[in-house]
């Protein structure tokens, strides 16, 4: 085994022109991504890139990595299937919320539930861009595209209830307007064992423009985003005097030093709660009614496919002993014919 | 009353009741004891789709054919000899097939009014005329197996699920079987079960001496041993053989073997047998659904892998857009389409040949890839690994064709010299290229055109592969319009190159005259003795049967263009006829049905001399 080199960004830079529309959310994310790649602790050799198709789609062919641009929605498939056949990859799979919630819908909660230690990043804008323009299963009601002239009757999923509903052990969410947050959370991802799913809420400048602008605009976010952080009270706010509490299953907004609230009386984030339900409280809250919670939703340990798999050909092989097909060839019955 | 023994060269006796009365197991039994007495064999086994339709009606009728005999068996027989109606479902679903003059076994405790209503019977058809032409034994079978157990303590439900080795017992008795073979496979069935083993054993006994006592049996059949080439045997079905011809080839090759699947019949099988080997290395993976079965696959075979996907059919369908990609990529993938009854679900447990043009054609763009075909249950094993060698040699996804009939089917199986299967040459890079010098995935090999294969964990390999298209030899994306062209004609070649690596097609007969009749899939059994028989009586017809689809072989055209007709009888509407007249032009005509059953030798001596006469 050769050392671990040291990488800089560049030596995630693949020699294509990103072809990305300028002011696109992606360039940043691309460029958090390269600088994750350079601590995650594996070789560039070990590292594959899988996507399906859309504007985020491209991205493997940017990464000087390994990498497979697949086809829409698949990416879920044959990135399993990289990681049975050698598990020691490091394996992250690019998607959006066309493709990964809609034509990928099945293929996504199947991941997740097997746990496969795969990092999945989805970049939700909240529209189809490569089609130009239509509704995606994250658009809001209302909201007039190409192809709803009269504003989209369809209600949209919050991708973290669908994967904390399909028993996900690790969500996270981050923003296409932090590049720290974005590689911290990377950085999570890649050191959690099973699917890590991290939803990145994404800006398309072109067909859906400042969609997540309150949440993601420095200015605006204090007060419409909270940074979770596991153990510590939910504050947040741009004086810092806002805090969640939970009324039952509903979260709510209060202000410390009104009405006799102090900090001890806020909910406090517990990202390792064993059965998801405070994690799918927490994937309700969303703009204007509520801060939209940034950070690790839910990690949790669990089962992890792949090994699984590997565990059982090593006890089989132990158990029967090396496969050999000339036994299999003479196992049952067989006669001789003269 | 002694009996009498009379010889025959071979019998085919169809065992058939309620899909819950043990028809398969009945006749697997009745096969494997025929085989190691040294008969040739072949089985075909015919039950619903419904797991347990109700009981007594025609929908839920479950058979299992037996074909056995002192000559080469190569069908599971036009006409069964025998019927063993367990009930008159049975009877009325299989009394139109039964040869005139056949024996009916009629299990009369079940030959009720309530039987006869759900039959769709007037009334009890033994005791009409309709069954005139045929000799029939009534046998009280489900309560003289209860009776036989009467001092076995077990409920009167166990004992009447015995009837199924009573009525075998009396076959046994009919064609002299020994019963050890079935004796010692109850023993280790139910092993640790005794009240069963005795039971069962009891029943099989039964029926072989109620057949020997009753003056109902006219005469016995003694069928001697067949006449097989020297070796060792065993046997095998299409589907396992398929299942270990991959194992082997993974071997050959030095990959680890890897199968995305999703179940189907009458593709399951095949999954369920590989997941059986985890101590070869095997890794099996059943996907959320068809696509995703291909494209784990296709995963896989980017990280190395003998990948392969099972399916049918429908499954096929699906995959399609998952096929062109791995043609795009140019990696090596198996697809082995199990063919069933189609278009749509159609006919789930029937067999059919109409996957051919889905096979050839059945993805958008140019995207040609290699089609392949076994011949019957014991051409699969080899079949499986010549797709394994030729989707690793030329990097590309190959479609191996089997279907129900030779998946489902049994035969003896001489156990192939491994020798013969232990080297695949893949074209995996060897590592050792400069640091400073760049990897190009779209570089050719000259003969073969095929591309060299880099996988993950490979330093300064590092490359990215798409499905948009991709630049000759760097494989950036390009969408130059030369580029495309020239790309789209390599993919081409790169296929029709693979007739210099497959074998000349071989003939049956003379390689000219009167009639060329052409085969492919599991038709070949019942071809093969129609010709044989039609060759016999000094007529020049040949048999060409076709294993290599796409490519053709190359001497084919020329063998076509040396005989007056040519004839292509297929399970379908004229798919590979139509496939042999657009690439030689060469007026092909058809006989085809699709009646989801295959076809019967008498049905296609009939049709050569037809076309022979015209």
């Amino acid at each position: 085994m050769s050392e671990m080199p040291t990488y800089k960004k560049k030596d995630f830079t693949s020699d294509q022109d990103v072809r990305w529309c300028p002011g696109c959310g992606d360039y940043a994310i691309l460029a958090s991504v390269q600088l994750a790649m350079t601590k995650i602790g594996k070789k560039k050799e070990d590292i594959v890139f899988v996507s399906g198709i859309g504007c985020s789609s491209r991205f493997p062919y940017y990464m000087d990595t390994y990498g497979l641009h697949t086809i829409h929605g698949r990416a879920p498939a044959v990135a399993s299937g990289v990681k049975v056949q050698n598990p020691d990859l490091s394996v992250w799979l690019i998607t959006g919320d066309g493709d990964g919630l809609s034509i990928g819908g099945n293929h996504t909660i199947h991941l997740v539930r097997r746990n496969l230690d795969i990092n999945v990043i989805l970049f939700n804008n909240e529209i189809y861009g490569l089609t130009k323009g239509q509704y995606s299963p994250t658009t809001r009601v209302g909201m007039k595209t190409k192809s709803t002239p009269y504003g989209s009757i369809d209600r949209p999923f919050h991708p973290a209830s669908l994967v904390i509903g399909a028993n996900s052990t690790f969500f996270a969410r981050t923003i296409d307007t932090d590049p720290k947050h974005m590689q911290e959370v990377f950085l999570k991802a890649s050191q959690h064992k099973g699917t890590s799913f991290v939803e990145v809420l994404q800006n398309c400048v072109i067909f859906n423009d400042k969609t997540h602008d309150p949440v993601t605009n420095r200015a605006t976010r204090p007060d419409n985003s909270i940074n979770l952080e596991h153990g510590k009270p939910m504050i947040f706010g741009k004086e810092n005097n806002k805090g969640i509490v939970f009324d039952g299953f509903t979260p709510k907004i209060v202000t410390i030093g009104e009405n006799g609230i102090t900090e001890k009386d806020l909910a406090v984030h517990n990202e390792n709660e064993p059965s998801g339900v405070w994690s799918y409280m927490l994937s309700t809250m969303s703009y204007p009614d509520m801060p939209v919670p940034l950070g690790v939703l839910r990690c949790v340990d669990a089962a992890v496919y792949e090994s699984a798999v590997h565990e059982q050909i090593d006890n089989a092989k132990s158990k029967f002993g090396e496969g050999s097909m000339e036994k299999l060839l003479h196992s049952g019955d067989t006669w001789t014919i003269k | 009353m002694a009996t009498t023994t009379k010889e025959v060269d071979h019998v085919v006796i169809r065992f058939s009741g309620d899909s819950g009365d043990g028809m398969q197991l009945t006749g697997t039994q009745f096969s494997s004891t025929s085989a190691l007495m040294g008969n040739d064999v072949a089985t075909f086994p015919d039950f619903p789709a419904e797991i347990r339709a109700p009981a007594g009606t025609i929908a839920g009728v479950s058979g299992f054919q037996v074909n056995f005999g002192t000559t080469e068996i190569n069908t599971p027989g036009d006409e069964p000899d025998v019927l063993v109606a367990m009930n008159p479902a049975a009877l009325k679903a299989n009394v139109k097939d039964l040869r005139k003059g056949g024996v009916i076994i009629a299990n009369v405790d079940a030959f009720t009014d309530l039987n006869f209503k759900k039959a769709k019977y007037e009334g009890n058809p033994l005791d009409t005329h309709e069954l005139d032409n045929f000799q029939v034994i009534k046998a009280h079978i489900t309560n003289q197996t209860v009776e036989a157990l009467k001092d076995i303590d077990l409920d009167n439900k166990s004992k009447e699920r015995c009837k199924n080795f009573y009525a075998l017992g009396m076959t046994y008795f009919m064609y002299s079987r020994e019963l050890d073979t079935t004796i010692n496979w109850i023993a280790t069935k139910f092993k640790g079960k005794d009240k069963l083993i005795e039971a069962n054993t009891i029943a099989l006994k039964s029926g072989y001496h109620f057949a020997e006592t009753i003056e109902a049996i006219p005469s016995a059949y003694k069928i001697q041993p067949a006449k097989i080439e020297p070796g060792l045997y065993r046997h095998i079905n299409g589907n396992t053989a398929t299942a270990w011809g991959f194992i082997q080839a993974a071997e050959a090759s030095g990959r680890k073997l890897f199968l995305g699947s999703y179940p189907i019949t009458p593709a399951s099988d095949i999954l369920h047998e590989l997941s059986k080997y985890k101590n070869f290395g095997v890794r099996t993976f059943q996907a959320e659904d068809e696509i995703a079965g291909v494209c784990s696959a296709i995963g896989a075979a980017f990280t190395g892998a003998l990948a392969l996907t099972t399916s049918s059919g429908p499954g096929i369908a699906l995959k399609g857009e998952a096929i062109g990609l791995a043609m795009m990529y140019e990696l090596p993938l198996v697809i082995v389409d199990v063919q069933r009854g189609g278009p749509s679900t159609g006919l789930p447990t029937k067999t059919e040949q109409s996957d051919l043009n889905i096979a050839l054609n059945g993805r958008n763009g140019e995207s040609p890839i290699i089609v392949i075909a076994a011949s019957r249950p014991n051409d699969c094993f080899h079949m499986a690994y010549e797709a394994s060698r030729l989707a690793l040699e030329h990097m590309t996804p190959v479609i191996l064709l089997t279907d129900g009939y030779i998946a489902n089917g049994t035969e003896p199986w001489k156990i192939p010299d491994l020798k013969e299967y232990s080297k695949i040459e893949t074209k995996l890079v060897d590592g050792k290229k400069p640091a400073e010098e760049k990897y190009l995935p779209y570089t050719r090999d000259e003969k073969t055109l095929a591309r060299p294969w880099a996988i993950p964990g490979m330093p300064g390999y590092e490359h990215r592969l798409g499905g948009l298209e991709k630049q000759e030899n760097t494989g950036n994306v390009s969408y130059d319009p030369m580029n495309h062209e020239t790309m789209c004609r390599i993919r081409k070649e790169k296929v029709e190159r693979v007739a210099n690596d497959i074998p000349e097609q071989e003939v049956e007969g003379e390689t000219s005259g009167d009639l060329l009749v052409v085969t492919w899939g599991g038709t070949y059994g019942a071809a093969h003795m129609a010709v044989q028989e039609l060759r016999k009586e000094g007529k020049k017809v040949s048999l060409a049967h076709l294993k290599y689809i796409n490519p053709l072989p190359k001497n084919l055209e020329s063998l076509i263009s040396s005989f007056k007709k040519v004839i292509v009888p297929e399970l379908n509407q004229g798919q590979m006829k139509n496939y042999l007249n657009q690439t030689f032009q060469c007026n092909a005509i058809g006989y085809n049905k699709v009646q989801g059953l295959p076809f019967k030798i008498r049905e296609l001596v009939g049709v050569f001399n037809k076309v022979l006469e015209q």
